[in-house]
């Protein structure tokens, strides 16, 4: 663990001497990538912070939005990839912990967790099965533990995740306006260490996620304790009922190096400290182990001396430990003492602010001829291909990893997770909606417009269950940065989500940069995941049961834009062709034309078009509902395609509506006054699902046994291989 | 008439409990923590689901031997209602004040799903507004929530009418597709699935009426008793 011979010029120059053990080991932490942004940060500021439901606060590590009434939402994502990759179990379990009390910092309850996965080829790779059963095992101990729902995320499996896992995790809070933390300190508060002990492991964490991983360093991974974590969440909450806390900042990357110095230069104000005090877990650690430990489970707390005795009758009631291991000052430097002995005394801001890099980029070599198409075989018969398709990991159900998630605890949850987003009940009427989504086959084609179809889809996702998306959540995933081709897509793909924030005015509320994911055996696709969150002012749509004689109506074209759908890469193996480019224009229309519909109480059930396209789309709402349909495939609109891209095209900006017959004269009259391409395509009734074209089939399945697969495949895989 | 709802360090539904007990049903219901009594004017007691302990040991285990459950105990032998959810179920068997042990699901995995309950005694202070046989639409959100009762138990059960509810397929692998049971008074009532999940239209997508009278019992016994 040490710095850049640069960087350790630069500290030695900054603070006029050399640096002790102590320090290299705090900066270094700091200074890491995984801290510091420092490749990225100089470009973040590019996004759209600012809005109208935004609040922004001193020291949060979570986004605020007001929602009205008195009442804010917190939202915050973070990664875990380097620890999950080692050891899932425990990495994907401290991921969750770990935004939590992102949440929890600002003063709010959390109340929903959403999760994103992705591993290698499961079909194939036996140990990217393992990784899968044992993130998804560790989200669900975790997060069940905490009484907090995990309502939604998603799952994609992709051969360059070989040996590699990436674990998102976002996390949403809700609470009153007048309980958030407003971070202050001044000269004499005292500076509490509170839960967990601080133990050897997670050293290094965060220099570890910020470097490639081609040796498994499981002393960096940490070790989860959901129940700790529960407790502290109840005595914060108490604690911050009481008015008992000045500021507050979770522990986490860079564990006590990074809390005190962020704390410390966020505040503009100084903390000494005594690592004597602090409660560990074993007895012989020194004060640089005890500095970097990424321990989980800890919050870091400013409060009073008058304060303090209240806090610790909390910390006793609820069995936790808290340690006064400081106090402020007003010579904006972190001391850190042993007992008398100093060990570092550093000015914070040289701390809190490594140097950011100007990183060069230069356009990839492989994308020169990415978008060319190569002769694909031909589907002889679509019946047995679509079966196989549905069954296939990444269009499968994700039943059997929500279903081990509690996704009703807390009673907010009223749709349920399963199809596009889920929506939770706020205490002041309102609902929220909110959903993640990610595609690294669309990004990999086109870091910029795969980034932004990323945006559109989970904005896709909300705006079905009538919310309108209020603000967006950023996880920015690449490989080493010091590739300037790989630098090139980081910044293609955040160009691309800039320019879209604000074209549809959404400000980003939160984000997280995460590089280096790479193995010997090369660099991740470019990831980005996007989270929406959507408000609903009045009610959901509540998907009603389709029946027969229901109507079927596509808003938004099908277009020849087949470049990383899973058609061209499960089927045909092929990686390549153009992929959806979102139309700004069409796609707000679109939105705002659904959202409208929604509205008018004509619809039965709404359904995003994505991955696998039309084809599944219409399949999923078929085995949903457990009813048949005949879909006419020359009515879709678009340009004239063959039938394969009719049906398999991963365009954008793409609904299924789904309603009774007598309302289909008022929807038309509503859509006849757009500028938005629609067509009725279909009918629901029987027991099959039939994609015809010119009255002949060419896709025919029953619903049940297409159901039966669909939703079993993914444990039959999982647990049987 | 008051409600005393428990809560143990891990508890997770007591919220939940408390908004659909006062909210919903305008009941008055008070939390009590572990370390201390019940007072004496408890008309009622429920402990809501959770992870006490962060199921350490076993579910339920350590929690059986907080101090409040001696106040449990002794409420139980007087006659009062006590419901145990979940975790609460889980507790009151580790306590001995109901019969069996609550297993690894044979799933392996922790379960959350809707299932529906079909009720075989109602009788109980919590099933009287409920008819024999009625289905109840109803979540179930465990890891250990298969009841195992040896067959002579079983027996005993059936004899005494001591099954509450039985799931109405298959969920988990309980012995006898038990959901829940009383003691032999009837007054002492777990069940693995969640009432307070599903006594609302909004949150319930299938039915709400049938978990409501969950509750209506609840304030049918205990408002004829004040």
């Amino acid at each position: 663990m040490s710095l850049e011979p640069q960087e350790l010029d630069d500290l030695t120059s900054k603070i006029g001497r050399k640096p002790t053990s102590t320090e290299l080991q705090i900066v270094a932490a700091e200074w890491s990538e995984h801290c510091s942004y420092k490749s990225s940060k100089k470009h973040l500021k590019m996004l759209p912070m600012k809005g109208p439901l935004v609040i922004s606060e001193k020291g949060y590590d979570s986004g605020v939005l007001d929602v009205g009434d008195g009442y804010v939402i917190t939202a915050h994502i973070e990664s875990h990839n380097h620890p999950s990759a080692v050891e899932p179990y425990g990495g994907a379990a401290t991921g969750v912990g770990g935004v939590i009390r992102d949440i929890l910092s600002a003063g709010t309850r959390p109340i929903a967790i959403f999760d994103g996965l992705r591993f290698g080829d499961i079909e194939k790779d036996l140990q990217a099965r393992w990784l899968f059963k044992n993130a998804v095992t560790g989200i669900a101990d975790y997060g069940n533990c905490l009484g907090i729902p995990t309502i939604g995320g998603e799952v994609e499996f992709d051969e360059c995740y070989s040996n590699y896992a990436l674990v998102d995790v976002a996390a949403i809070g809700f609470g009153k306006k007048k309980n958030l933390i407003k971070n202050h300190a001044k000269k004499g508060d005292l500076v509490v260490l509170l839960g967990g002990s601080t133990g050897r492991d997670g050293i290094g964490g965060s220099q570890f996620a910020s470097d490639s991983l081609e040796s498994e360093n499981r002393s960096a991974v940490q070790i989860p304790d959901p129940f700790i974590e529960k407790l502290i969440i109840e005595a914060i909450l108490e604690a911050r009922n009481q008015n008992l806390i000045h500021a507050m900042k979770d522990l986490g990357g860079g564990g006590l190096s990074c809390a005190v110095s962020e704390t410390a230069d966020a505040l503009s104000i100084g903390i000494e400290m005594d690592v004597d005090k602090v409660h560990t877990r074993e007895s012989d650690m020194n004060p640089d182990e005890i500095m970097v430990s990424e321990s989980q489970e800890r919050m870091l707390i400013v409060t009073n001396n008058d304060k303090l005795k209240k806090l610790q009758e909390i910390c006793k009631k609820f069995r936790i430990t808290c340690s006064v291991i400081g106090h402020v000052t007003s010579d904006n430097m972190m001391h850190v003492k042993k007992g008398t002995k100093t060990c570092a005394n550093l000015p914070t801001d040289v701390v809190a602010n490594a140097t950011l890099l100007d990183r060069p980029s230069k356009k990839p070599a492989y994308l020169k001829n990415i978008e060319q198409e190569k002769k694909l075989k031909p589907i002889l018969d679509y019946s047995k291909m679509m079966m196989k398709f549905i069954s296939s990991p990444n269009i499968a159900s994700k039943i059997w990893v929500y279903g081990q998630y509690d996704h009703e605890v807390g009673i907010r949850t009223v749709v349920k997770p399963g199809m596009d987003s889920s929506v939770l009940r706020l205490d002041n009427g309102k609902f929220l909606a909110a959903k993640i989504d990610g595609n690294p086959k669309h990004c990999y084609i086109n870091p910029r417009e795969g980034a932004i179809g990323c945006f559109e889809e989970a904005c896709r996702n909300v705006v079905c269950t009538g919310a309108k998306p209020i603000g967006m959540l950023d996880h920015l995933q690449f490989g080493n940065p010091e590739n300037p081709e790989i630098f090139w897509t980081f910044l293609e793909s955040l160009k691309g989500l800039t320019d879209f924030a604000k074209y549809f005015e959404i400000p980003c509320v939160g984000g997280k940069v995460s590089l280096y994911n790479e193995t010997p055996s090369g660099p991740i696709k470019p990831t980005p995941i996007i989270g929406i969150l959507g408000l609903i002012d009045k009610t959901p749509l509540y998907s009603k049961k389709i029946t027969a004689g229901d109507c079927l109506v596509i808003i938004g074209e099908t277009k020849n834009e087949m470049g990383g759908s899973e058609y061209f890469e499960y089927i045909h193996k092929f990686i390549g062709g153009k992929c959806p480019v979102v139309n700004f224009q069409e796609s707000k229309t679109n939105m705002n034309l659904v959202l409208d519909v929604i509205q008018k109480n004509l619809l039965k059930t709404v359904h995003d078009c994505s991955k696998g396209g039309i084809a599944v789309a219409v399949s999923e709402l078929c085995m949903t509902h457990e009813i048949g349909c005949d879909v006419s495939l020359e009515k879709v609109p678009g340009p004239k395609l063959d039938v394969d891209r009719i049906l398999f095209s991963e365009s954008h900006s793409r609904y299924l509506l789904v309603l009774e017959k007598k309302n289909l004269k008022k929807l038309e009259e509503l859509l006849k006054k757009s500028k938005a391409s629609y067509k009725m395509i279909g009918v629901f009734d029987g027991e099959n699902i039939r994609f015809n074209k010119e009255n002949k089939p060419v896709i025919d399945l029953r619903v049940d046994k297409a159901q039966k697969t669909w939703l079993n495949s993914l444990r039959e895989l999982v647990v049987h291989g | 008439m008051k409600v005393g709802v428990i809560v143990f360090p891990g508890s997770n539904c007591d919220r939940d409990m408390y908004h659909v007990l006062t909210d919903v049903f305008k009941l008055d219901a008070e939390y009590f923590w572990h370390d201390k009594g019940l007072p004496k004017n408890i008309d009622a007691v429920i402990l809501p689901g959770g992870f006490s302990y962060g199921d350490r040991l076993r579910s339920g285990a350590i929690a059986a031997h907080s101090p409040i459950i001696k106040d449990v105990k002794k409420m139980a032998e007087k006659g009062i209602p006590i419901l145990g959810v979940c975790n609460g179920f889980q507790i009151l068997v580790e306590a001995g004040l109901l019969p069996g042990a609550l297993l690894k699901n044979t799933s392996l995995n922790f379960m959350c799903k809707w299932t529906s309950l079909i009720v075989e005694n109602n009788k109980t202070p919590f099933t009287n507004k409920l008819k024999l046989h009625q289905k109840i639409p109803i979540p179930i959100a465990n890891g250990e929530g298969r009841y195992y009762v040896d067959n002579e138990t079983l027996k005993k059960l059936k004899k005494k009418n001591q099954i509450v509810f039985r799931y109405s397929e298959v969920v988990n692998g309980s012995s006898d597709r038990i959901a829940g049971v009383c003691n032999e008074d009837g007054n002492v009532v777990g069940m693995m699935p969640h009432p307070e999940r599903a006594a609302e239209s909004e949150i319930n997508p299938i039915d709400n009426k049938p978990s409501s009278l969950i509750f209506e019992s609840l304030l049918n016994t205990i408002g004829v008793k004040s």
